[in-house]
């Protein structure tokens, strides 16, 4: 057990528990806004801006890899990449899913040039593009996790203070801006949510799948329950766990990187909740479907809900 | 000594703060994507009214709400609540979007619908309390739901969703109410619960504002009314405005429609003889 319970492996555990943690409440308003592949291009497009944070860093004498500086290059990029989005939404005709796939297309493209740069000028040795894209968990120090560790803590405060207010904005943002909300702003707050759990989940699970720490756990908390309340412990649950069950069977095993586990737990627990989830789930559904049936075969009237439709 | 100034009474219900309507909406233009759908339309509520907004599809009845509550940007005038802008009043003013354009799918029971009613008054961070729970409660009952107060809205009949939607306007305690077709995909219970609530509300003095699309039920349903085709074409009280020559002119050739959904009507309507209020 020595070997695999070091300091760095707690360090990395604790990291990756609180970005699961924060990527599965978030995620929930996400999903509720019908936001949840914003996440994707805001990932994506957070990769010039680490490219360029990178190039700035070396022009001034630095490293190259100064984590700090990366993740303020990525959250700037990833937030243009948003703010490129809804521009689009809102001045042109462009359809939703048009503009997604344009956004991540040019600022993606733009960062996988900016990177043959970087690694000219580097000669390949720090940032390769790999830890980008699939997260670097295991090379992560004290001082970074310390980092992710607050930001992942300011979003989860702010998202548990505003719960109400996002939950109604989700639900029914006409109303609320009918009783005064600035739902401008509130949806504002919301993008900056995503795109905080999108840059420090890269450093987790990589840019690629970063979109499925907020995603998974949300999805797979909504079968177990039909209230906001539980769903957000619910999803948060399953994203710390995921998170923290991936860092395990990564350092437990030889050469298995930990960001793909995590998403894999992640999905395992949504493959169950599918399953065997009550009322919403396959499971449940075969079985209620049966016995309605068969209650209509037997002439008798079907189990049905109050209502009419 | 002068006879002092007449005292800003508090106690005063909603009819009596000056001559201003509840609702006055003047000049107002709307333009989606530089295409007017809404153009230079005025027209008041007065207190302790039920008003119907009807018109052709497309006609702007739900811009002319939204627009009034600001919830989409007005190319020229506005709204005015009281006499004020709607900032100054919006804790009085009522809105009932459209049952059609929220996800009834979302996680959250009848009852939690209910209390979004009451955000306002509670604020951002403080949290729902007993006696918030109660006031909930209390509405739901007020529209014949109170046994599905914790039932998960996607579980509840789209008539229930409607009347859902009434008991949040309700718990506002507002004294204006902009409802979006509050009619519209009911059953039969649904339609007779929200007429009553509505002649409720009128007999407590409060108005309301509603877009209504069955131009059969208008003047059984309400006292006044606006037809609205890009602009008011008219309005007024219904046995007034409610006349074949003026429902011709909004919509058009399409009369097919009133004059099978009209028939039996007391006075023919074809007739021209204004159509009276059946009560």
């Amino acid at each position: 057990m020595g070997d695999f319970w070091t300091y760095n492996t707690r360090i990395v555990l604790a990291g990756a528990t609180l970005l699961g943690v924060t990527g599965g409440v978030v995620g929930v308003f996400a999903l509720l806004r019908k936001r949840a592949l914003v996440a994707d291009v805001v990932g994506h497009a957070a990769l010039p801006g680490v490219a360029i944070a990178f190039l700035a860093s070396l022009l001034l004498g630095g490293p190259g890899r100064d984590e700090p500086l990366l993740m303020l290059g990525a959250a700037v990029a990833g937030t243009l990449g948003a703010a490129t989005l809804t521009l689009l939404g809102r001045f042109t005709q462009v359809k939703e899913d048009a503009a997604m796939a344009i956004v991540l297309g040019v600022f993606f493209g733009l960062g996988a040039a900016l990177f043959r740069v970087v690694q000219n000028a580097q000669g390949g040795g720090a940032a390769g593009l790999n830890t980008l894209l699939f997260g670097k968990i295991a090379l992560l120090v004290r001082t970074d996790v310390l980092l992710f560790a607050a930001l992942a803590a300011a979003a989860l405060a702010v998202c548990v203070l505003l719960r109400r207010e996002l939950a109604l904005l989700c639900f029914d943002p006409e109303f609320s801006a009918s009783i005064g909300r600035p739902v401008l702003l509130l949806d504002l707050a919301l993008s900056a949510l995503i795109v905080s759990v999108a840059v420090t989940g890269m450093q987790s699970v990589g840019l690629i799948l970063v979109v499925a720490t907020l995603v998974t756990p949300a999805a797979a908390a909504r079968f177990w329950t039909d209230r906001l309340g539980p769903m957000l412990w619910l999803s948060g649950t399953i994203g710390g766990l995921a998170a923290a069950a991936g860092v395990l069977i990564s350092a437990s095993g030889e050469k298995l990187a930990a960001g793909p586990l995590i998403v894999l737990c992640g999905s395992a627990a949504f493959g169950v909740s599918l399953l065997f989830g009550p009322r919403r789930g396959v499971v449940a559904r075969t079985l209620r479907e049966r016995s309605v049936r068969q209650a209509a075969l037997k002439g008798g009237s079907s189990p049905a809900y109050g209502g009419s439709d | 000594m002068p006879p002092a100034p007449p005292a800003a009474d508090s106690s005063v219900g909603p009819r009596s703060d000056g001559d201003a309507p509840p609702l006055r909406v003047s000049d107002l233009t709307v333009a989606y994507h530089r295409k007017p759908v809404l153009e230079r339309a005025s027209c008041t509520v007065p207190a302790g009214s039920l008003t119907a907004i009807v018109g052709p599809n497309g006609a702007g009845k739900s811009t002319l709400l939204k627009a009034a509550l600001g919830l989409i940007p007005a190319a020229t005038g506005g709204a005015t609540f009281w006499g004020q802008p709607l900032k100054k009043v919006r804790g009085r003013v009522g809105y009932v979007p459209q049952r059609s354009e929220v996800d009834w799918d979302f996680p959250i029971t009848a009852a939690g619908v209910v209390e979004m009613g009451l955000y306002r008054e509670i604020g951002w961070l403080w949290p729902v309390g007993s006696s918030h729970r109660a006031r909930a409660a209390e509405a739901l009952g007020r529209v014949g739901l109170a046994e599905f107060a914790h039932r998960q809205i996607a579980r509840l009949s789209g008539g229930q969703q409607q009347r859902v939607f009434l008991a949040r306007a309700l718990v506002q305690g507002a004294d204006l109410y902009l409802m979006d077709e509050p009619f519209a995909g009911v059953d039969a219970a649904t339609e007779r619960a929200i007429v009553d609530l509505l002649h409720e509300l009128r007999d407590a003095g409060k108005s309301v504002l509603a877009v209504h699309h069955d131009l059969s039920t208008v003047p059984e349903y309400f006292d006044r009314a606006i037809l609205l085709n890009k602009t008011v074409r008219a309005a007024g009280p219904v046995d007034e405005v409610f006349t074949a020559e003026v429902l011709k002119e909004v919509y058009g050739g399409r009369l097919a429609v009133l004059d099978s959904s009209l028939s039996g009507g007391s006075p023919s309507p074809l007739g021209g003889a204004p159509l009276d209020a059946v009560d």
